[in-house]
């Protein structure tokens, strides 16, 4: 047993200790497990410290579960789903934090639900066995139904079916896909597939290549959301409560950009390649759309919402453009995301905790009662911004950079999605934050207490960090993305018909 | 040489009093900001002796290398410092008026509430512009730029309570992306082509490739960069934002809106000289957006009665005299102006804010007068200013601004003549804001200064952006303080000198806008980076250049001292034009009503509720409903809550058995 089995199970094991245990110990069980889980996590940093990152699967764990089909439990970890696995044990303590007073009815099952959802998320991102994602993939859907269905508020139950009926529709693509795939490879394996597909001895050519392609990048593109697939996220994030909201846009949206690169780059490298001028262009138009709805919007959970289908967009652009910076930027991105969104998402429901509104027009002045408040979310907006220095930076950058590689026009539209981004975030900053408090506001802006600090602290840390210093990051994530580029590539050598070529240098040089 | 000193010294001071500031004494607070600042400026001075610089060393580029900040494939991007003569003349430039001016700030925020979150944003600033220039790579120099946006943003909307100041903040920053987006696309084009961000190895590059004669990569980037400029140093069609940033206390207008930040256009630019010179086409451009600027802004500058807008208006203008120079091939000219602009600008500035300090925070000028007898020594200084702005011989304005007008003359004979017009003009509504502050009698009546004197003025100004809420206005006035009571405490008071806090660094300013290019002569500094041109000048572009600029400040006083009544006979008769030009052309208003407008409207009206909601979550809600019209059926199979997750399931698992037992078996 690895100590990444541990780490993804121990979720499961808090969840059950939460329903067995009285209620009123509910959020401390939850809160020493999750924070325990976290501190175990980091434990899978220790191939990664070296001078070179290894780019092979590590920690791995390969026994059968279902002998017939054959259904293996293959979980495994790399550089891409290294700082995945571990923003999620890190986000879970700190949705606990957050969840501290907000929740008052159904504590239990409340803080039981956050747990399964862990669970889940991580299983997604460890998970080798095409049957074992497609489980833990429908697994995490079931928390964070009940989530916002119980939790919510007054459109939850709308807004609950929603989010699960658009996931569903997807996921039904790619379990078909799947299926598809066993029949064709004899296994569910995605490192026995993804071979069969590198050597060539599997080949999904022309259309069908093309359909696969789809199905599964449908099912992730929903999850993005990518536009036009985006409509479930604004009404999931506004009535979901605030840790919800933080797991959905942190963690749950990244199972799909994980899945973009995972799937559809290294299994079907051509079909990828044919169809990226589209995405490209999806992407493109997601990123100002996005970003646009979020400049007139008068609730700020919608607002935020908007933005992470603008920000989002940079990461699907940045995968398909098939670039190394671009790739890298990505992956950095989608970290980045989860920290800086989550951090605003938190932040909104700090406000929400004090007064009850998720109109900005509700607010105005908050920074004279609450300065502290005031400032973390200055910090904040301006990572979301991308100012250097903070995190944000770092990724659209080098997104960019990969995008302008492969297709300078790209950029030219994309980047005014950075324009776009520091108007609407800041004009949602000044309207709350600045100007006179009213009476009434004043009175009910005490500023951020110790518990509060705690959980918006790491984040904010994090954005510093991340944006200081990203070779603490990047090399893991680098490395990785070297060799799925090379394995989209050999591909395509291979293709061209040329004699089978040993893998390695010789490949990159064949671009 | 510890280059990373020079910046991280402010950055402490910006630690110790944006963290504890709350809580330290005024005195600890004071001796952190400048301290930090003042030891930065000793830093320099010390690196740059060891380095040579003044003893005619330092002609090679001297560089440090920290850590690799991001590596991604055959792109590597690291920490690294560098120092070449350019160099040292920001360097010198940002932490000697840096330190002067946060000396000053001390006096003139003293009664200000906020004052630790002031020097955290200013010594926050100064860490920013020191990585801008010391900066190694262009991605080193985006931080630094965005940095100073940053810093721009927050000390403009330091009176947060009031809207004017927030929304300037707003604007500054949001233009500058605007500038910023050229920048980013020419910072990814160079990346792209040359594999390297590092200055020393792209322009080595660059070096050994041929010229352009017609567009290509080089002018591409060259004109993408120069965008960047044009959002930062406030060039036409961008420079909109720098007049409304007087929203922010005097010492900010000095230091960031006038003597360095916006000046890293011009930097920026110098610094890519090795691109610029192979494009001639991209030379040209800057040269006459250069010289529109300097023209159109030094026009709005006759008219204003706000005397921050005044000086604005002509930092607008000075900036466009560099951009001029660079244009013209004149790049150590253009860095010649920047120094001699840093010191009579900041001190026209910091004049001015002695003045408002003096005059209980009133800036408009129609209700100073006759301050000579109040304020000796800030008139001293503000005349000194004002001379050297005006370009009277010897003076260090006359020294840098001729030589930008020769090269200008050199390249095409109307763009000298449009520049002495300019200058002028310049010379014409500098002087004319000396007297009408410091000439006549005062205006101020004392019964008028017990309400709404604090930033009426202001808001008139902005009357474009708060047209919808001036009825409020009137009754607003006597709480616009809200955010300094400094006014408060002398109600009715007569005008009063400033305390020697802030009269000392006026007085050492006033001494360098005076002589100070006899101590340092760019153009020689910089012979390695720039040769000097040996051409034939002749003697009577300089003497015309001085002329104009003396007939401007004589026009002047005829207008404002001798005849006082002569500029409203002008106005009236030239009612249209005047209206015109007083509202700057109106292109705020044509901003707003061309692009913010309609994106607002658009992306509310359209994209959101027409596009989003009806359409796109409408064909999604459409397919539920049909969905669920199905699902009525199967429903009655189903009991309970989970009907619609179980009718999925199953109508997903028909599709599934369907495709496999079709499709995928084949």
């Amino acid at each position: 047993m690895s100590l990444l089995d541990i780490v993804l199970f121990l979720p499961l094991i808090g969840f059950l200790a939460i329903l067995i245990l009285p209620k009123e110990s509910s959020r401390m069980t939850a809160l020493i497990l999750s924070l325990g889980i976290f501190v175990l996590s980091l434990g899978l940093l220790s191939p990664y410290m070296g001078d070179a990152s290894p780019t092979g699967w590590q920690f791995v764990s390969n026994v059968s579960w279902i002998t017939s089909p054959a259904i293996r439990y293959h979980v495994g970890l790399d550089g891409l789903t290294l700082w995945l696995v571990l923003l999620s044990t890190m986000l879970t303590p700190i949705a606990v934090l957050i969840s501290w007073n907000y929740i008052d009815h159904r504590v239990k099952e409340y803080f039981a639900f956050l747990l399964l959802l862990e669970f889940g998320v991580l299983g997604v991102f460890v998970a080798l066995d095409m049957f074992l994602f497609y489980v833990f993939w429908e697994l995490s859907l079931v928390p964070m139904y009940f989530l916002i269905g119980i939790w919510g508020h007054d459109r939850r139950i709308y807004a609950a079916v929603k989010f699960f009926l658009f996931t569903m529709a997807g996921s039904v693509l790619m379990l078909a896909a799947m299926i598809y795939l066993y029949n064709a490879a004899g296994t569910f394996d995605y490192v026995a597939i993804q071979n069969m597909v590198q050597t060539g001895a599997l080949k999904f050519d022309g259309q069908v290549g093309m359909l696969l392609f789809l199905a599964f990048f449908i099912a992730f593109a929903i999850k993005v959301p990518l536009f036009p697939l985006h409509t479930w996220l604004q009404d999931a994030h506004v009535e979901a409560p605030t840790a919800g909201s933080v797991m959905l846009a942190s963690v749950m949206l990244k199972m799909g950009t994980y899945g973009l690169v995972r799937f559809c780059l290294t299994l079907f490298p051509n079909a990828a390649r044919e169809a990226a001028p589209v995405i490209g262009g999806l992407a493109i138009v997601g990123i100002i759309y996005g970003a646009l709805c979020a400049l007139v919007q008068p609730n700020m959970k919608k607002l935020v919402a908007y933005s992470s289908v603008s920000h989002l967009g940079f990461v699907v652009l940045g995968v398909f453009s098939f670039t190394q910076q671009g790739l890298d930027g990505a992956v950095y991105q989608m970290l980045n995301h989860g920290v800086s969104t989550g951090a605003l998402f938190i932040l909104v429901g700090y406000l929400y905790e004090r007064r009850h509104s998720l109109e900005i027009s509700a607010y105005g002045g908050v920074a004279t009662p609450a300065p502290n408040l005031a400032i973390v979310f200055l910090i904040t907006t301006f990572a979301s911004i991308g100012l250097p220095v903070l995190n944000n930076f770092v990724g659209e950058y080098l997104v960019l950079q990969g995008a302008a590689k492969a297709n300078f026009s790209w950029v030219v539209f994309a980047a005014l999605g950075v324009i776009l981004g520091a108007c609407y975030m800041l004009w949602l900053y000044q309207r709350t934050f600045y100007g006179r408090a009213s009476e009434s506001l004043a009175h009910h802006m005490p500023d951020l207490t110790t518990r509060e600090w705690a959980a918006i602290a790491p984040l904010l840390i994090l954005m510093f960090w991340m944006g200081c210093y990203a070779q603490t990051f990047l090399p893991a994530i680098s490395a990785q993305n070297t060799a799925i580029l090379n394995q989209m590539n050999q591909n395509r050598v291979e293709q061209a018909a040329t004699p089978a070529l040993p893998a390695g240098a010789e490949v990159r040089n064949a671009r | 040489m510890q280059l990373w000193l020079i910046p991280i010294l402010p950055l402490l001071g910006f630690l110790i009093n944006g963290l504890f500031g709350k809580r330290l004494p005024k005195a600890v607070i004071n001796a952190v900001a400048v301290g930090s600042v003042f030891l930065a400026f000793l830093w320099v001075l010390k690196t740059l002796s060891g380095l040579g610089a003044f003893s005619g060393g330092l002609e090679e580029t001297y560089s440090e290398h920290y850590f690799t900040w991001i590596k991604s494939g055959s792109l590597d991007i690291g920490v690294d410092f560098a120092v070449d003569r350019l160099t040292s003349i920001m360097l010198m430039i940002v932490t000697g008026i840096g330190t002067l001016i946060h000396i000053y700030a001390t006096g003139y925020m003293a009664e200000e509430s906020g004052y630790y979150r002031f020097f955290a944003y200013l010594n926050l600033f100064m860490f920013f512009m020191l990585t801008l220039v010391l900066g190694g790579n262009f991605l080193l120099l985006f931080v630094g730029w965005e940095g100073v946006g940053l810093c721009s943003y927050l000390l403009i909307g330091f009176y947060f309570l009031e809207k004017f100041a927030t929304d300037a903040g707003n604007k500054a920053f949001i233009v500058n992306r605007i500038g910023d987006f050229g920048l980013s696309l020419a910072v990814f084009l160079i990346a792209i082509n040359f594999n390297t961000l590092d200055f020393g190895k792209v322009f080595a590059q660059v070096k050994t490739m041929p010229v352009e004669t017609s567009p290509g990569l080089l002018t591409a980037i060259a004109l993408l960069l120069f965008v960047g400029a044009c959002g930062k140093s406030a060039q036409i069609p961008l420079y909109v934002w720098l007049p409304d940033a007087m929203a922010g206390p005097t010492p900010v207008s000095a230091l960031i809106h006038a003597a360095t930040m916006v000046t890293a256009g011009v930097y920026m630019v110098t610094r890519s000289s090795s691109i610029y010179l192979h494009s001639a086409g991209a030379l040209d451009v800057v040269a006459v957006v250069g010289l529109a600027t300097a023209f159109f802004a030094a026009t709005v500058g006759l008219t204003q009665f706000d005397i921050k807008k005044v000086y604005a208006y002509s930092t607008v203008s000075q900036l466009g005299y560099m951009f001029l120079g660079l244009g013209v091939g004149a790049f150590s000219a253009g860095i010649y102006h920047v120094m001699t602009h840093a010191f009579f600008k900041a001190l026209l500035f910091l004049g001015a804010g002695s003045v408002i300090h003096g005059c209980h925070h009133e800036q408009d000028m129609r209700k100073m007068g006759g301050l000579r007898k109040y304020m000796p020594v800030t008139m001293a200084v503000l005349a000194c200013a004002t001379l050297a702005i005006a370009g009277v011989p010897f003076l260090s304005g006359a020294a840098s601004k001729d030589m930008i007008l020769e090269a200008a003359y050199e390249h095409a004979p109307w763009m000298y003549w449009a520049g002495v017009v300019t200058a002028c003009m310049t010379a014409f509504y500098c002087s004319r804001a000396f007297f009408m502050t410091f000439f006549g009698e005062y205006r101020g009546a004392a019964a008028d200064a017990g309400h709404g004197h604090g930033h009426d003025k202001k808001k008139d100004d902005h009357g474009h952006a708060k047209k919808d809420d001036h009825g409020h206005n009137a009754g607003h006035g006597h709480d616009a303080h809200g955010h300094d009571d400094h006014g408060h405490g002398h109600h009715g008071g007569l005008p009063h000198e400033s305390p020697w806090v802030m009269l000392a660094p006026l007085v050492v300013l006033a001494a360098l806008s005076l002589g100070g290019h006899y101590i340092f002569n760019v153009p020689h500094i910089l012979e390695p980076l720039f040769p000097i041109h040996e051409g034939e000048s002749e003697a009577w572009l300089e003497i015309v250049a001085s002329a104009a600029g003396i007939g401007g400040i004589a026009l002047a006083y005829v207008f404002y001292v001798l005849a006082p009544g002569l500029p409203d006979g002008i106005v009236s008769t030239f009612s249209a034009p005047y209206r015109w030009i007083y509202n700057k052309y109106f292109v705020d208003e044509l901003y707003d009503a061309v692009f913010v407008e309609p994106t607002i409207d658009g992306s509310r009206n359209l994209m959101w509720r027409v596009a989003d909601v009806r359409i796109i979550d409408g064909i999604a809600n459409g397919t539920a409903t049909v969905a669920q019209g199905l699902g009525g059926i199967l429903r009655r199979l189903q009991s309970g809550y989970i009907r619609n997750y179980a009718a999925w399931v199953v109508a997903g698992a028909i599709v599934v058995i369907l495709w496999v037992g079709f499709g995928g078996a084949r």
